[in-house]
């Protein structure tokens, strides 16, 4: 892909004459191909990830598959994904390894799994690995990442750092309109006029961009870091302006959806569930509608709980008793039934919108990612992760990648070289692994 | 002797030029603190420069819990592009309120000569109101041009002098000079060598300390005619601040920090267990403790320790029909609820303090059901600053927590099965006996005196003192000398905005024992804290961080 950068003072200059000008449109986005599955350049419409978490894992020797491969079972506790199986993987026998580090229980494991790190105490400071991912693809839209919570927890597992970690929007009507809202800009409009008010804005952030210099002098390191933080967020902001005053390219797929009722957020649930569709249909649309590439749901996990019921899904795989005949807490299962659903409500939410012969879930990569391989004991051991989409053609789909106790970051590394994130090796310690699943990268 | 006399003028010449290089090389202000507002302090300061009615819209990033503080987490912690999104987007919100129809009149000190054009003395006076008081210091001369700058030119590009001032607003609030504090420190004068906050640092840090807002014009006044670094003038300060109403607010603030009432905010009960505990009734949960404590503390002028024992507190309707308590309410249909003041009668279970209302037994329980551990633990580590560890991993519950288990009915049967394993008995050994004292309270607060049929046994322990029940809960805490040095170490650290250091010992030694001689008055305390050197003393640590931080070269431009 070429590059096109305008100099921020240059383009402001042209700006701040008053008259409205004709901002210069990057060439390379223009228009689609016929069947609408590349850019007319040749190009193919860009990859999007997603990081989908929920605590509590699945029950072990219940979603593993019996073979390993392509075509492989879909096993009981995952059956509601069987319509997506040839777009879904699942991988298997990954551990976290502690390396004598405490287990914070229902921390340590996402940690592992998103940052590739144990943290010695407290909060991790490796980047999530959406955010390594944002920094390699999702630099030229809107929205460098957007984060949602339907449980209602404002805080998110996507960070940049211990000391900047991204809130999570917890109400799908607010979600809408901070993408479809008035700022929205329909790629598919006859004609664009570069909003007078972002141009305004654009040059009230640089502004305070030109002041770093004098803030940060006589500041001790950490807390330069952190003011750097702050400015590469603002950097972020005057981007995401930068391209509210372009022409967008075309997207033959971008629909605006309806405004959804404002919900009440809770963790009952049947509400989670509802909520969590809401979300998963706005942030299909934003994806189509090139408004964002990357994303994290928080389905959260730990307090939901049935209505009228005093114990919550967490509570139960601790007090639950197991089901000799079944093999499994009944009732753990069930709620891990609908955790299973809610994967399935956001794969089939991009799969729902069609993009020239296949559909959007085919450029998008979705992991799936957990805090235990058995909530019971809080175990290291077995995580399931799954990854559901083909990244644009980079990843192959359908299989069951079986390992024998290697470390859970090597799902982390595939995803990011499919994602095209420029890494060989992924992790600290002993989650250090230097090998992707390279059987499924195309 | 002329020769001699050359030689003294002429090394009083090179002395003088020494200091002069000394004096450009070395940084006059050094950074020592760096803490982003809490989203509480944002609102305040809002509403304080622009009045209640202008209203915050948006969702703050969540504030880390440090050292059991949000008030020392906010000093590791930076913005996310997420989170400067949404201050983005708050504070242009904000700007055009300021300037809409309802509001220019009252907040714009002049009105510009044409609505539709520049008008840079009108938006001068403007900024250089609302400016010190944003910033928390005068602005720079550079600085005031800058705003109106900004102003004038997004003024030219959306041809409104109102929305272009308010671009250049927006512009402020979302800067970091807004959002973050900045301690600043300085060479002390009186100790050679040494450095002391500035004046203005001082003034910042007094004000969040004392009214939880930003300084008052009087106190930033004050600390820049030097007052602030004088006992009498400090006082002087410190007194009109505490005599102030706003006080009120201060005092809120540490006890929404340290009670952690922001978990309200995700706060979930299960509706069909508890159609009573309805949003209303949480979130006057919350306000109910604050009126309790900032009566008890204020109004009435109390002891601490009766916080735990009082039988007087303020209920809603919708509260009192949580609690299930007759409430007399000639409130009209349709006017919102009001506060009305109550006093249990005496040997009422739920007459127990602030232990025994919903913002305690409600907010450290399950959705569905009550939790001595989390009671018991919130208990050591809320309100007694103790450590409580983690569950260890690989541990099964099951065994004993089968709530159909017709062998053990109540939570005290199950509970007390689940310690008889080594592995978890030594710390719910610590946490659970005084959680149980509360066990006559179910998740939503509401009182009860049987569970699954069986009489529920309130009798708890805590650190050698038995009770039967909350009220005895309450009188042992009243009692425990950790419930007072708790106090005094959150409030300390609260203050300071900083993690504890072993320097704070023998000082929060003194706080203690001056607490006690005042007979555990809060305001008494805060004046002690506030009018000391402690409170505005620099580490050395932190001017050596700042002081290795390489100079920036200078820009051109």
């Amino acid at each position: 892909m070429s590059s096109w950068t305008v100099g921020r003072r240059q383009m402001l200059r042209g700006m701040m004459n008053g008259a409205v000008v004709t901002v210069g449109l990057p060439f390379l986005d223009c228009f689609l191909n016929a069947n609408g599955t590349a850019l007319a350049n040749g190009a193919s419409l860009p990859v999007c990830f997603g990081s989908w978490v929920a605590g509590l894992g699945f029950n072990p020797g219940h979603w593993e598959p019996k073979v390993a491969g392509a075509n492989y079972d879909m096993a009981p506790e995952l059956e509601v994904l069987s319509p997506f199986k040839d777009r879904i993987n699942i991988y298997s026998g990954l551990n976290g390894y502690l390396d004598g580090k405490p287990n914070v229980v229902h921390q340590t494991g996402y940690q592992v799994c998103i940052n590739g790190a144990v943290a010695a105490g407290g909060g991790e400071n490796a980047p999530s690995i959406d955010q390594t991912i944002a920094d390699a693809i999702g630099t030229r839209t809107r929205f460098r990442s957007l984060e949602v919570s339907p449980a209602g927890s404002r805080s998110s597992h996507s960070r940049r750092s211990a000391s900047a970690v991204n809130p999570a929007e917890i109400s799908p009507a607010a979600l809408y309109t901070r993408i479809f809202g008035p700022d929205f800009r329909d790629p598919n409009a006859a004609s664009f006029t570069p909003d007078p008010r972002v141009m305004a804005r654009r040059s009230v952030l640089s502004a305070v961009d030109d002041h770093r210099q004098r803030l940060v002098q006589n500041v001790g390191a950490a807390d330069r870091a952190r003011l750097d933080e702050y400015f590469t967020a603002l950097r972020g902001l005057e981007q995401q302006l930068d391209l509210e005053l372009q022409k967008p390219a075309p997207l033959e797929a971008c629909s605006s959806p309806g405004a959804p009722q404002e919900e009440m957020p809770g963790t009952e649930i049947e509400t989670v569930i509802k909520n969590h569709r809401l979300f998963a249909g706005l942030l299909a649309h934003a994806l189509a509608c090139g408004q964002t590439r990357v994303f994290t749901v928080e389905f959260g996990g730990m307090a939901a709980h049935k209505a009228g019921d005093s114990a919550t899904f967490h509570t139960l795989t601790h007090e639950e008793g197991t089901d000799l005949n079944l093999g499994y807490q009944p009732t753990v299962h069930w709620f891990m039934l609908r955790v299973a659903e809610g994967f399935r409500d956001m794969v089939a939410a991009l799969d729902g919108i069609r993009e020239g012969d296949g559909t959007l879930l085919d450029r998008c990569l979705v992991m799936y990612a957990t805090d235990t391989g058995n909530a019971r004991y809080h175990s290291m051991d077995n995580i399931p992760l799954l990854t559901a989409g083909r990244a644009g053609g980079r990843m192959k789909s359908g299989v069951h990648l079986a390992a024998q106790g290697d470390p859970v970051t090597r799902v982390g590394l595939t995803v990011q070289q499919a994602m095209g994130v420029p890494v060989s090796g992924w992790g600290t310690e002993s989650n250090r692994t230097s090998k992707p699943f390279s059987e499924v990268l195309a | 002797m002329t020769k001699i006399l050359w030689l003294l003028s002429s090394l009083a010449l090179s002395l003088v030029f020494a200091t002069r290089v000394q004096a450009e090389s070395a940084p006059r202000e050094v950074e020592v603190g760096l803490s982003r507002l809490t989203a509480e302090q944002y609102r305040q300061i809002i509403a304080d420069v622009f009045g209640p009615t202008v209203v915050v819209d948006g969702i703050f990033e969540p504030d880390p819990r440090k050292d059991g503080l949000l008030a020392i987490g906010t000093d590791s912690v930076s913005v996310t592009a997420t989170g400067l999104e949404q201050y983005d987007a708050m504070a242009h919100g904000i700007a055009s309120q300021v300037v809409d129809r309802d509001h220019r009149d009252t907040l714009l000190p002049c009105k510009p000569i044409s609505p539709a054009a520049a008008d840079d003395a009108c938006a001068g006076q403007f900024f250089a109101k609302v400016g010190p008081l944003l910033y928390r210091r005068p602005l720079a001369p550079d600085e005031l041009e800058e705003r109106v700058a900004v102003a004038r030119a997004a003024t030219g590009t959306v041809k409104d002098f109102y929305a272009g001032l308010a671009l250049s607003l927006g512009g402020m609030l979302e800067a970091p000079e807004f959002l973050f504090r900045r301690d600043m420190a300085e060479p002390d004068p009186d100790h050679p060598g040494q450095y002391r906050l500035t004046g203005l640092s001082k003034a910042s840090r007094l004000s969040f300390f004392l009214w939880n807002a930003a300084p008052d014009t009087i106190l930033l006044t004050a600390a820049e005619a030097g007052e602030l670094d004088t006992e009498t003038g400090l006082s002087r300060q410190v007194d009109r601040m505490l005599a102030s109403p706003r006080l009120e607010d201060g005092v809120r603030a540490f006890f929404t920090d340290m009670l952690q009432f922001d978990q309200f905010a995700e706060l979930s009960k299960d509706t069909t267990i508890y159609p009573r505990f309805t949003p209303i009734a949480a979130h006057d949960a919350r306000e109910q403790t604050l009126r309790t404590i900032t009566d008890h503390l204020l109004t009435r002028h109390g002891d601490y320790r009766d916080l735990f024992t009082t039988s007087k507190t303020f209920l809603t309707p919708s509260l009192a029909a949580v609690y299930g308590v007759p409430l007399p309410d000639d409130t009209p249909n349709g006017a919102a609820e009001s506060w009305i003041p109550h006093e249990y009668a005496p040997n009422d279970p739920r007459g127990a303090g602030i232990l025994a209302e919903a913002s305690f037994v409600a907010l450290h329980s399950h959705p569905g059901r009550s939790s001595p551990t989390l009671r018991g633990r919130a208990l050591r580590e809320v309100l007694l600053c103790q450590k409580v560890p983690d569950p260890p991993a690989n541990v099964d519950f099951t065994l004993v927590q089968d709530v159909n288990n017709p062998q053990y009915k109540t939570t005290r049967e199950r509970l007390t099965a689940h310690r008889s394993q080594p592995t978890c008995a030594g710390c719910h050994r610590l946490i659970d006996p005084m959680g149980l004292a509360l066990e006559n309270f179910d998740s939503s607060g509401g009182f009860r005196t049987r569970e699954n049929g069986v009489a529920i046994d309130a009798s708890g322990e805590l650190d050698g003192a038995k009770f039967s029940d909350a009220p005895g809960l309450g009188r042992a805490m009243h009692d425990n000398p950790s419930a007072t040095s708790c106090l005094v170490t959150r409030l300390y650290a609260y203050a300071t905005g900083r993690s504890r250091t072993k320097a704070d010992t023998d000082f929060e030694k003194g706080l203690a024992k001056d607490f006690a001689d005042n007979g555990y008055r809060l305001p008494e305390l805060m004046q002690a804290i506030a009018a000391s050197d402690n409170f505005y003393s620099v580490t050395g640590t932190q001017i050596g961080a700042a002081a290795a931080a390489p100079q920036p070269a200078r820009q051109a431009n």
